[in-house]
């Protein structure tokens, strides 16, 4: 199970300054703990998040083990033009995960 | 070494083991990064470039509830245009592990140039965003947050 | 306790908490003094819990969505396939448990319940404690008793537990020698280390804490305290903690529903 919670909103007028909420179920695990019985935890991080409008890249976050876990991502964008706003999460191990909101733009 | 502990049945290395799981919940590590670390990081980032105080916004609450989840925004004063923006935001702290906490990549689509996210702060310690701009001048803000720690101690699951 | 939680304990000791309790007596409180650890809280983590769109909680709510409608077992069952709309079935019910179980002469609590509906009528494996599948179902059914009063069963069969429980909070235990009383009933608002006493009221659970970096139960919450007392936890799952969460519903009867709620 890996839940995206994405806030975008529904509608917004053309021009307008949109916030953009996400928050994605990941653990973080920093690579600097140690188990009980002594051994390093290896770290298990979201490294990359991205997000596009209608294909085209307009955000995008470098994260290191100093984001908390279920990492929270907000900012801005200009609404232009109905369609789709994409996230892509990409991390340690090979993970990567999507989600996708739609806008209609008047 | 090996020897159990009698009293408490424990072997010395799970005793020590024991120790280092509580310093790390307690998110306080011996090997922290250092006021150098962070500048080193950020002249990985700048360069050589001088980076002014101002237009950026750093807000933390003045005093944090639990270093393992801290509510971070920085803002810069902008007006977004293709002229004049905001091209990228980065976060240093000087006593995590390790000192980058975010970079964040923007542009005059953005609008707004602000952002959040949640950090890791493993003690009270100096916290910097710096925002480069489309014109390539640097600048900063920087804050002194206050951690304090639970006062329970928890196991690990 | 194992002998690595015992060590972890001492160790700790070393921190040197420095903690006085002087009140020796346990006095209840009164309804009107009552106050969730909600009011105990800085207004940013207070704003983490009252924003959907920002409480990390949510991320379980969604999970459990998901589970509740998928067929498990070899029943081939949803939870939805008997209990349809979980907004209307499940309202209020986070709210009344733990509740009497006839068959097993005893009070359940909810991820007992889950469980239950899981082996007996799903015919598949039950969820171990603090999985991520048993705290999504466990939040996403306390999400649809949000703002419902907290209300256990005026179940004659039920007294005998809450009296167990009652006494459970008040016996001094552990190497500290503390009761659950002596923090919460006489010494909160006042702070432990850097934290603030709150008066353990189990309105949220299961809950985001901060310190966690995820969802817990109460039953986390309680082993919590109670290693922190220095004392023997319990297993998961333990009826003594089934009576401890029944009485500190009791003592929260009246006040809000939280879950999932967020907390330092």
């Amino acid at each position: 199970m890996a839940a995206a919670l994405i806030n975008v909103p529904k509608r917004a007028k053309r021009g307008d300054v949109i916030e953009i909420k996400t928050l994605m179920s990941h653990i973080m695990e920093t690579g600097f703990r140690h188990s009980t019985t002594g051994e390093p935890i290896p770290r298990d991080i979201i490294t990359n998040f991205v997000c596009s409008y209608n294909g085209v890249e307009i955000f995008r976050a470098d994260l290191y083990p100093a984001i908390a876990a279920n990492p929270f991502i907000t900012f801005f964008t200009v609404a232009t033009e109905s369609g789709k706003i994409e996230f892509k999460w990409t991390g340690d191990n090979g993970y990567s995960e999507t989600a996708s909101a739609a806008i209609a733009v008047e | 070494m090996n020897e159990r502990n009698r009293i408490t049945g424990t072997t010395r290395r799970q005793f020590l083991a024991a120790g280092v799981g509580v310093a790390s919940i307690l998110a306080v590590r011996p090997a922290s990064a250092t006021p150098e670390a962070m500048a080193a990081a950020i002249r990985q980032i700048v360069g050589g470039a001088t980076v002014r105080p101002g237009k950026v916004k750093l807000d933390i609450p003045p005093l944090v509830e639990n270093g393992n989840t801290v509510s971070l925004t920085v803002s810069v004063a902008s007006p977004m245009t293709p002229d004049n923006h905001v091209t990228s935001i980065h976060v240093f702290n000087e006593k995590n592990p390790q000192p980058n906490v975010a970079s964040f990549h923007l542009g005059p689509r953005a609008g707004r140039a602000s952002v959040s996210t949640r950090i890791r702060l493993a003690d009270s310690q100096t916290v910097i965003a710096i925002a480069r701009m489309n014109d390539g001048s640097l600048w900063s803000d920087k804050i002194d947050v206050i951690v304090t720690l639970a006062a329970c101690v928890e196991e690990l699951i | 306790m194992n002998g690595a939680a015992i060590t972890r304990a001492l160790s700790a000791g070393a921190l040197a908490i420095s903690f006085t309790i002087i009140a020796a007596s346990a006095a209840e409180m009164a309804p009107g003094e009552r106050k969730s650890g909600y009011d105990f809280m800085t207004r940013d983590t207070q704003g983490m819990q009252d924003d959907d769109t920002v409480n990390p909680g949510m991320l379980w709510v969604l999970d459990g969505e998901a589970l509740w409608n998928r067929k498990a077992g070899t029943a081939g069952k949803a939870c939805a396939d008997c209990h349809v709309d979980a907004r209307t079935s499940m309202k209020g019910v986070a709210a009344r448990y733990p509740a009497f179980d006839a068959a097993r002469g005893r009070p359940l609590n909810l991820e007992q319940r889950v469980n239950l509906c899981r082996s007996e009528r799903q015919q598949a494996s039950v969820f171990r404690y603090e999985s991520r599948e048993l705290l999504a179902l466990t939040a996403f059914i306390g999400r649809q008793s949000r703002g419902a009063v907290v209300e256990p069963p005026s179940d004659e069969r039920l007294k005998p537990f809450i009296a167990a429980g009652r006494e459970m909070f008040m016996q001094r235990q552990g190497q500290l020698n503390l009761s659950c009383a002596n923090c919460h009933d006489d010494n909160w608002s006042k702070k432990l280390a850097g934290a603030v006493i709150p008066q353990a009221h189990p309105t949220g659970y299961p809950l985001y804490r901060l310190e966690w970096q995820g969802l817990g139960s109460l039953q986390r919450r309680l082993r919590n305290c109670l290693v922190g007392m220095r004392a023997n936890a319990y297993d998961f799952g333990a009826p003594e903690y089934v009576d401890l969460e029944l009485y500190l519903m009791t003592r929260a009867r009246g006040m809000p529903v939280e879950t999932p709620a967020v907390r330092p």
